[in-house]
């Protein structure tokens, strides 16, 4: 079985992600797009409580996916800070979708390797659903690169903004190195050639310029979240702690 | 003396009563979500493989799977999950496919193949329109109404339609 921290990573980046994206329930610029939104975040969700699922078993404590997604407060999450960042306007929101599926893209074809044979089915099925995410998001990159000046011009502040985060994507520590020599994940660093390439093919086809800026200091896997991940949780987990043990 | 194979076969017939609550058409059997099942007298352990991993259809499926069983004279029914191999659209059945077609869903085609990131302004794929059967179509959306359906638009009966996609 996979180690309980490295599980959180992976539920959490999914959770925080689908929840910032189901903000945009009822908001979207078009219906299609309202629905389309709603769609991944159910998806991210979804799997989000499949990997916290086994989390909660590598743990051993009793905890269930509600326990965690829950009654763990800011420091306890392990998600990147890229993905808590709020959801700006909708080319902020798609730009960062195709970077994380993209980055998710080969990172999960790792873990679906994993000899845990739950781990690699969920893992398998994501990756299956990531790839909708992942040419829905590119589609759009490409869409309002080569769009109107005004598209063009959001879309390239939306990347200039994100990019610094990315550095995150590919910091291994020991969990990381952990999870890659017990055979859950293949080395980030391995796949960071194979990330590079997609989103610069992607940027390139939508005009936009990839960033050469510096990566931030960063610390989302450590529980060293920025200001934005505290005002999300509080409201993903109101109703919960509100009325602990209710069921509907 | 009962095989085992045709327990099996008995749990999969009384299985075809449960329909799939968000494509009422198929039954859980017909979309292959069901994987197998173990008898023991009145006791059976029915192994399924959700579809996709935020389908909010799976927990209502696996308490009417549950009831279904009861109501067929079982005492005793476990639904385990089964996450791997993961499901594909490629298990739903045959005859299932001509369902979905007269319920006004364009069956899946063949999942997998290479991921082509960007298909904007290029061909796509045309799926037949399971009113008329024409071919000129396009794709409105690949998110639909639920998670497993895109949405397509028929250019010669001008009628909207979903598609059951291949995953």
């Amino acid at each position: 079985m996979a180690p309980f921290e490295y599980l959180l990573r992976l539920g959490d980046d999914r959770l925080i992600l689908g929840q910032r994206n189901a903000e945009w329930c009822g908001h979207g610029p078009i219906l299609e797009e309202d629905i389309a939104i709603a769609n991944i975040a159910l998806d991210q969700i979804g799997q989000a409580e499949l990997f916290l699922t086994l989390a909660g078993r590598a743990e051993g404590a009793g905890r269930d996916a509600d326990a965690l997604a829950y009654w763990r407060d800011e420091t306890q999450f392990r998600n990147l800070q890229l993905v808590e960042l709020p959801r700006g306007d909708f080319a902020f929101t798609m730009t960062r979708q195709f970077l994380f599926s993209a980055w998710s893209h080969f990172l999960l074809e790792g873990v679906a390797k994993s000899p845990d044979e739950d781990l690699a089915g969920i893992a398998a099925k994501a990756g299956k659903e990531n790839r909708y995410h992942l040419r829905h998001a590119a589609e759009w990159v490409v869409r309002l690169g080569g769009g109107t000046d005004e598209s063009h011009h959001r879309a390239q502040a939306a990347l200039d903004e994100l990019w610094p985060w990315t550095v995150e994507f590919f910091a291994e520590d020991d969990v990381e190195r952990a999870a890659v020599a017990a055979g859950h994940a293949s080395s980030l660093a391995g796949q960071k050639p194979q990330w590079d390439a997609m989103v610069a093919d992607v940027f390139s086809r939508a005009t936009l310029t990839t960033p050469t800026t510096p990566g931030r200091m960063v610390g989302g896997r450590q529980g060293r979240h920025t200001e934005y991940l505290g005002r999300l949780l509080a409201e993903m987990q109101i109703v919960a702690r509100s009325h602990p043990g209710a069921s509907w | 003396m009962v095989t085992a194979a045709a327990c099996e076969a008995r749990v999969f017939e009384i299985l075809q009563e449960v329909l799939d609550p968000e494509v009422p058409a198929i039954s859980v059997v017909d979309l292959g979500i069901v994987r197998g099942a173990d008898v023991d007298g009145t006791r059976v352990t029915v192994r399924v493989t959700p579809t996709y991993s935020g389908c909010p259809a799976t927990q209502v499926i696996e308490r009417e799977i549950a009831e279904a069983l009861k109501r067929h004279g079982f005492t005793e029914v476990t639904v385990k999950t089964v996450f791997s191999p993961p499901w594909t659209s490629d298990w739903i059945r045959e005859e299932a496919r001509e369902k979905l077609r007269a319920y006004g869903i364009a069956p899946p085609g063949k999942a997998g193949g290479a991921l082509d990131l960007v298909q904007l302004g290029g061909p796509t794929k045309a799926v037949p329109c399971p009113y008329c059967g024409s071919s000129n179509t396009s794709r409105e959306s690949e998110f639909g109404s639920t998670a497993c359906k895109s949405i397509h638009v028929c250019h010669a009966c001008r009628q909207p339609f979903e598609h059951f996609k291949a995953i």
